[in-house]
């Protein structure tokens, strides 16, 4: 018989719940779920938009009551829970109605606080709470001329914007002396006040509230200092609480809210709570990104699996205003031992400040213009250095060579039939209607649904932004507990430190050690994983050429028809009359139609048949040409100039150079592809400062430069340092492919892991750190030992015959 | 229904995870081998644009289209949602260690 699992509270935080759970283990509960509210499950963070009149109450439903008979699981609406008996296993509702349970899920979220002041009970006092609120909001909105808003916060800004599109003259009451005081600071604040003025709210500032007058139904609001403010509609937006009246009743231990651990349990371990009733680590949230982690969390938990932890979310904010941009997160007040960076520009109604804490970031305020907001939220969650990009941060991700981001507004005046992603050709109309038909949250859903920002990422700030304006909130999650894919819960990080931790030397072994959800993984972990093991361990571990992209497992590049590209390797882009000859009698004797010099001075044939490879490299081996990797995560070219021995400008020989960089690492597999290149000169004909790893050579020795390439974001590298000798530079280039190789997350080039964990810490542990320095280089060379073995020789051999034939060829 | 039942090869000439190629009149047809030893025939084209689904990734009783990551059914044709469409699914069965194959796919994929 299955185990019973009882859901107290119909909201966002439970139901999300239960979808994680069904995602994960789809059969092992019979679910009942309580709702005091006499609807199905809705997104309450969209309850302003309705209140606007921008979305109706139909758009903001999450699951309609079909969708719990579609996953068995019995719905009481409309009936609130009395009482648990913990000793029984059993809930009471207020109708008598029982439910035992194996397992107790508490999601009884928060009610808002109404100030006790005289006249608080009047008819037309509100809070701004549920359906039923605003319900009663649009109905005063018809009758009535007059609201006022108590409270200047988040919720209360909201209330009133609608309240304003609905017709009525409003005026909002906030104690503070600035508006929205937990998200923004007093010029921020300033700006707000100034905007949502201009658009016909009245705010009284310092404004306390003394008494709410009327007979029955309230007439106006009496201030401490005497002013009395017309009124036929009072909404009390002045706070929320955490709802633990029924679990304080019950004997679970609360203080501000339900206090749980990390696996969401209370101190009755049969009994769960998520959502805006939990304390979690002493905090309480009410915003939706965090309900949304511990749901996860909580899920894994109940379905016995035991990985996931919550550890607390960074939350970030936006108000729900059509037209106003403003983003806050993390902590912008800063204290004594933090600097401020600000950036202010009256007349264009923009502003920034920054909070920086030993050169991280550690909160942002931004007014006017938001298209960085969840640039600077990547930057504190992942607590990356900024030293090397300060100067330029406040101006935006853009000033950093980052040309693949969109702003809110812009998103907005998009036509429906815009393309947004261009890999998979999706338009904005196709994902504002994923996201509203199919209620998404998550970047990832919204992957998983259309596809869009799922293959190169260049669009994600996109995906993002139209997120967040359709969507509203924070919809974000943390990316430090962001698994490598759907089948685990773990992350690229752990993945690779439990590979060398526990000595992990298959694909297999990392699989049923990390308990991974599906039986062999997915198109998106496997070749991860076995990139992982092979880095490792690059003498004992196993290859799994199964797991392995066609490219890498046929050593060729898979064109669009399904033919494939071979490029030869041509040190340092030298080459001589006699491999000239032997590539031209190859694309003679195949048929070849094109021959094309690639962009890394290599030259490529197209269109050659999968069973003709093996005999074109044979040819090829014979002229003394070998793979040039052109396929795979991997080193690709070192492009190189003629440097000193021909040109006039030459300072070093780079062209020899290229050649022993070349040789060196050839054969390498990397996270993601790998080029490199050496100009002569300061004059950079070879490119160096857009590759992976690049040497300028000047006449006082060399400059390395990492971390750039000429991919879908163009990026600049950043200056490593300058070095004076050749073997300098050979154990520079080695140490800095072996920290890439060993730290960077699978299919991440080195632009963007270098901007996740910043120079600095490239620095420390190359420039800063010779012994260290010395030993990546090492790792590197050992690691080669295995790796430098021409692929095609083997192949021209007979090496996995089987892939280049067909099994059976048929006259039928 | 009366299938033609051809014997393609043996069970080891696969892969496992994997998948080999038969070439016909009518097509290539990919012949997949699963971790279970489940063996599974689909028309070789992805209903995306034509990829060669035998040079995809297998994985559960899914493959990965080389070309732009579809995931196609191995059991049906039919693409994985959000992705809509169908490779022809050709009925393949297993004797003792020889694989059979019939070239008549199942209806109901115009692919």
């Amino acid at each position: 018989m299955k185990e019973k699992l009882v859901l107290i509270g119909n909201g966002m935080a439970g139901v999300r719940t239960l979808e994680e759970l069904l995602k994960v283990a789809p059969d092992l509960y019979d679910i009942t779920v309580f709702g005091a509210e006499p609807y199905g499950n809705y997104n309450r963070i969209m309850l302003s938009p309705v209140l606007a009149g921008e979305k109706t109450i139909d758009e903001i439903m999450l699951n309609d009551e079909q969708w719990y008979i579609d996953n068995h699981i019995t719905l009481h609406k409309g009936k609130e829970v009395i009482n648990i008996d913990r000793s029984a296993q059993k809930v009471i509702a207020s109708d008598g109605t029982k439910a035992s349970y194996d397992r107790l899920l508490m999601a009884t979220g928060s009610t808002p606080f109404i100030i006790p002041c005289p006249g608080h009970e009047l008819e037309g006092v509100i809070g701004f709470r549920d359906i039923h609120d605003v319900d009663k909001m649009l109905e005063a909105a018809k009758q009535h001329q007059h609201a006022v808003v108590i409270g200047g916060g988040l919720l209360g800004l909201e209330a009133a914007n609608g309240l304003m599109q609905q017709g009525m003259k409003v005026t909002v009451l906030h104690l503070m002396d600035t508006l929205m005081e937990r998200q923004l600071d007093s010029v921020a604040g300033k700006m707000l006040r100034k905007s949502l003025e201009d658009r016909g709210l009245e705010i009284l500032m310092q404004a306390s509230t003394k008494e709410i007058k009327g007979q029955d139904h309230v007439q106006s609001v009496l201030l401490e200092d005497g002013r009395e403010i017309p009124a036929e509609l009072v909404v009390m937006a002045v706070g929320i609480r955490p709802n633990i009246a029924l679990a304080e009743k019950v004997g679970i231990h609360c203080e501000r809210g339900i206090v749980v651990n990390d696996t969401m349990q209370t101190f009755d371990p049969k009994v769960y709570a998520v959502g805006e009733c939990v304390q979690h680590r002493g905090q309480v949230y009410g915003l939706v990104a965090p309900l949304f982690e511990m749901g996860k969390v909580c899920a894994n938990h109940l379905a016995k699996m035991g990985i996931g932890r919550y550890e607390g979310s960074m939350t970030s904010t936006k108000l729900k205003v059509t037209g106003i941009d403003l983003f806050s997160a993390g902590d912008f007040t800063g204290g004594e031992d933090t600097e401020e960076l600000v950036f202010q520009d009256a007349s264009r109604g923009v502003y920034r400040k920054l909070v920086v804490q030993d050169n991280k970031l550690k909160g942002a305020v931004m007014y006017g213009d938001t298209i960085d907001g969840s640039w600077y939220f990547d930057l504190m969650r992942d607590a990356t250095d900024i030293s090397d990009f300060r100067e330029n941060i406040l101006f935006g991700q853009a000033h950093l060579g980052d040309s693949g981001h969109g702003d809110e507004n812009r998103i907005a005046m998009m036509a429906d039939s815009a393309e947004i992603c261009g890999c998979n050709g999706v338009c904005k109309g196709d994902i504002v209607k994923a996201i509203t038909d199919k209620k998404l949250f998550t970047l990832e859903d919204v992957r998983a649904h259309t596809k869009a920002s799922s293959s190169c990422g260049s669009c994600t700030g996109l995906v993002e932004s139209l997120l967040a304006h359709t969507v509203g909130g924070d919809y974000s999650v943390a990316p430090h507990l962001k698994p490598l894919c759907a089948c685990t819960e773990h992350t690229h990080d752990e993945i690779r430190a439990t590979i060398k931790e526990k000595e992990l030397k298959s694909i297999r072994s990392v699989m049923d050690f990390m308990e991974w959800k599906t039986p062999d993984g997915c198109s998106k972990c496997r070749p991860a994983l076995n990139y992982y093991v092979m880095c490792a361990w690059p003498d004992a571990g196993s290859d799994d050429g199964q797991s392995r992209f066609i490219n890498e497992r046929a050593h060729a590049n898979i064109q669009k028809d399904a033919t494939y590209s071979v490029i030869p390797r041509m040190w340092g882009g030298g080459t001589t009359p006699e491999e000239l000859r032997a590539i031209a009698d190859v694309a003679e004797k195949f048929n070849v139609k094109t021959v094309h010099v690639t962009g890394g001075q290599r030259i490529a044939l197209y269109g050659l048949k999968k069973h003709e490879l093996p005999v074109i490299w044979n040819d090829l081996n014979q002229a003394g040409m070998v793979s040039g990797h052109a396929y795979g995560k991997a080193l690709r070219t070192v492009k190189t100039c003629v440097g000193k021995e021909w040109c006039r400008f030459g300072t070093q020989d780079s062209t020899q150079l290229g050649i022993e960089l070349e040789k060196m690492t050839w054969g390498s597999w990397t996270p993601h592809k790998y080029k490199m290149a050496a100009s002569g000169c300061p004059r950079n004909c070879a490119e160096a400062t857009i590759k992976d790893f690049g040497v300028v050579c000047v006449d006082s020795g060399y400059e390395l430069h990492v971390g750039g390439n000429g991919g879908i974001k163009v990026r600049a590298t950043d200056f490593l340092c300058a070095v004076s000798t050749e073997e300098e530079v050979l154990e520079y280039a080695a140490a800095f492919m072996q920290v890439y190789r060993e730290q960077a997350h699978y299919l991440e080039r080195t632009a963007p892991w270098i901007e996740r964990v910043g120079l600095a810490h490239v620095k420390e542990q190359i420039v800063d750190d010779a012994d260290n320095r010395v030993a990546l280089a090492e790792r590197f060379h050992f690691s080669q030992k295995f790796a430098q073995d021409d692929p095609w020789q083997q192949r021209a051999q007979g090496a996995e015959k089987h892939e280049f034939e067909p099994l059976k060829q048929l006259n039928a | 229904m009366s299938e033609n039942w051809i014997e393609i090869g043996t069970l080891s000439d696969i892969p496992r995870l994997g998948a080999r190629v038969v070439e016909s009149k009518q097509g290539d047809i990919a012949v997949f081998r699963t971790a279970d030893d489940e063996v599974f025939a689909l028309r070789d084209k992805c209903p995306h644009k034509g990829g060669p689904l035998s040079q995809g990734i297998v994985h559960g009783k899914r493959v990965a289209c080389p070309l732009h990551d579809w995931k196609i059914n191995l059991d049906s044709g039919l693409a994985v949602a959000p992705d809509e469409g169908c490779a022809a699914y050709y009925p393949v069965k297993l004797e003792g260690d020889a694989v059979f194959l019939s070239l008549t796919p199942n209806e109901g994929c115009p692919n």
